[in-house]
């Protein structure tokens, strides 16, 4: 009997092969990407926040859908600092104005500023700091010379100092209030970037495309930077959160967004008179400027935890 | 080390220049003209202009300007404002102000930053660490001059726990409220920050061995983990410094500090270039130094960390 005590696993007869033991090699292997989404798809706070900004874009595309009081239009001076009646939910500015509507329609402009200004610091930050950290020597040292000169100056600060100067003291729009943000918060992006590109630039795939005949910048636009794009896009989403309240700060020293755009800074600002009285005028754009920040940091979380590494084996 | 700080003090050379020259080419060689903006609507007469303009050296070259402005903050001679006052004395009041409202705010923030962070880090997801997490997420949402006024509501006006607006007599008493709301949002991201190295680090080998060896819980704690969770906190604060400075032009405002922000405020909505400048060039000259000191303390915090090859 000595013969039958080394086989200890049941006969393949008894006990099939089950699918999960099968390793699926014909299928390419999930993707960074695929496997993120995969993950963020089953995270509550993703949805939540999602949802959220899917709903705040629907708001500043389509005000109508959800207000019919005219923001400007129906202000009557008998209404200033009244309270709430029938279909003005939120009461009355200062200005006799209807809050609620002034919000809704206030969603717009902040949203148009935080997203044109993330899309305008990626394309600056991304494309220096890309240069900077793939071809490193004399271009990284300017570069980053030049990132420091506009990194020592804080923003508001600085946004104090520029929209100050008469070219843009005449001429105030929600394009100005977009320069001077991506002009004094590149830096940033391009740090993250130069730091992403030097960890990728020497990968072996790198080397292997290089040796096949890509071009080096050819190698940098299809090899390198797909592959350090996602700190770019986690730093992207939080700075999205991070503009909006740039854009109300400046907006509320009175240097940002003109008082005839309407946005939630300048409500804030000019909810200031009746804080005393009546706070609630002021609570509520700043209530709606707060959700909107807390969902692009929800989903900037989100999206970072589904992209690091560090976090996948857990 | 020497050579260290001797070639960083180098980097700071160009940085300075830089970020000086941008300044003072965006106040004075931009389109549109300083003095007529000091008259407003009325229009003075031409030898009142010339005089003017010879005086703030607006009739030289755009690099003979520059170059004197250089030499005059080098001698602390930063000669008059546009209503006669020396610039330098008028600097002289509000930086303390400023200074202190600022370091009180790095201290709550550092101080309960990094002492919440760790309580947190070390129970990950426990009740203290959820709540704090969320708190930590509404604070850092609402933006600084939102609670500015409603923590001065609450408890200038109608918990009557401080003074609502400082004035004249700044202390270290009267500044606490400002500095608490300036304090705030930065103290959110000093916790997460310190929270996630802390959780990080505290299943790191060197921790069990310490542990294993027989150190005390606090002397783990304290020596191991947190000494070694430091550098990405200090690396924030050292650059957050900035934002503080940013901050403090929003909360002088709020709370009526006669400091540097509401002195650059008054001084930008009239278009006074020599104030601006000059709080300016002193501003980015804090900056750069700080996070010079913040590379210095690396070297303290992460022994590995050599400056000299």
């Amino acid at each position: 009997m000595t013969s039958n005590n080394s086989h200890f696993v049941a006969p393949i007869e008894e006990t099939p092969l089950q699918a999960t033991d099968a390793v699926k090699t014909d299928q390419a292997p999930l993707s960074l990407w695929a496997d993120a989404w995969r993950k963020l798809r089953r995270r509550p706070l993703f949805i939540i926040s999602a949802l959220l900004i899917l709903a705040l874009i629907v708001i500043a595309l389509f005000p109508g859908l959800f207000t019919s009081t005219p923001p400007n239009a129906g202000c009557e001076l008998s209404n200033s600092e009244g309270a709430p009646t029938a279909g003005h939910p939120f009461g009355f500015t200062f200005q006799g104005c209807d809050v609620y509507s002034r919000v809704i329609h206030g969603t717009q402009a902040s949203l148009s500023v935080g997203l044109l200004s993330v899309l305008c610091v990626l394309v600056i930050g991304v494309t220096i700091g890309a240069l900077a950290g793939y071809y490193g020597g004399w271009v990284d040292a300017v570069l980053a010379r030049l990132g420091d000169i506009f990194f020592a100056l804080p923003l508001v600060l600085g946004a104090l100092v520029i929209t100050q100067l008469p070219l843009f003291r005449e001429n105030k729009s929600v394009w100005t209030v977009v320069f001077v943000i991506s002009l004094l918060a590149w830096p940033q992006m391009a740090r993250i970037t130069r730091g992403a590109v030097i960890e990728v630039r020497n990968a072996d795939f790198v080397t292997a495309a290089r040796a096949l005949g890509v071009s080096k910048f050819g190698a940098l636009i299809r090899h390198v930077l797909p592959n350090a794009l996602a700190p770019i896009i986690v730093l992207a989403t939080l700075e999205l959160g991070v503009f909006i309240v740039a854009e109300a700060t400046l907006s509320f020293l009175g240097i940002g967004l003109p008082q005839s755009i309407m946005s939630w800074g300048n409500d804030i600002a000019g909810a200031q008179a009746s804080i005393r009285t009546r706070p609630e005028i002021m609570l509520y754009p700043a209530a709606a400027l707060s959700i909107t920040v807390l969902s692009f940091i929800m989903l900037g979380d989100a999206v970072r935890d589904a992209l690091d590494p560090k976090s996948r084996q857990r | 080390m020497i050579r260290f700080i001797l070639r960083r003090l180098l980097q700071v050379i160009p940085v300075f220049l830089g970020t000086t020259l941008l300044v003072y080419y965006m106040v004075f060689a931009l389109p549109g003209d300083p003095i007529a903006a000091l008259f407003g609507d009325r229009q003075p007469p031409q030898a009142v202009i010339d005089t003017l303009r010879s005086q703030y050296h607006l009739d030289q070259p755009f690099w003979v300007q520059y170059g004197l402005f250089l030499k005059n903050l080098f001698t602390f001679n930063l000669g008059n404002d546009f209503t006669g006052q020396p610039i330098a004395a008028s600097l002289a009041r509000v930086f303390p102000v400023t200074a202190m409202l600022a370091i009180e705010a790095l201290a709550i923030q550092a101080i309960f930053g990094v002492a919440f962070g760790v309580f947190a880090g070390l129970r990950r997801g426990g009740w203290f660490d959820s709540t704090v997490l969320v708190a930590s997420l509404v604070v850092i949402a609402v933006p600084t001059f939102v609670l500015g006024f409603v923590f001065q509501l609450v408890f200038g006006v109608q918990l009557g726990w401080a003074k609502p607006t400082v004035g004249a007599n700044a202390n270290w008493v009267t500044l606490l409220l400002p500095a608490v709301v300036l304090g705030l949002v930065s103290f959110a991201y000093v916790l997460r920050l310190t929270r996630a190295s802390v959780s990080e680090n505290m299943n790191a080998d060197y921790v069990r061995t310490a542990t294993a060896k027989g150190l005390s819980r606090p002397r783990v704690v304290l020596a191991h983990i947190l000494r070694n969770s430091l550098i990405p906190v200090v690396t924030y604060l050292g650059a957050n410094l900035g934002g503080l400075m940013g901050g403090a032009i929003v909360t002088e405002g709020i709370f009526n500090v006669p400091g540097v922000g509401n002195k650059l405020y008054q001084a930008v909505l009239r278009s006074e270039g020599p104030t601006i400048v000059s709080i300016v060039s002193v501003l980015v000259l804090v900056f750069v130094v700080a996070n010079l000191l913040v590379d210095l303390l690396y070297a303290w915090l992460d022994p590995r960390i050599r400056y000299d090859q």
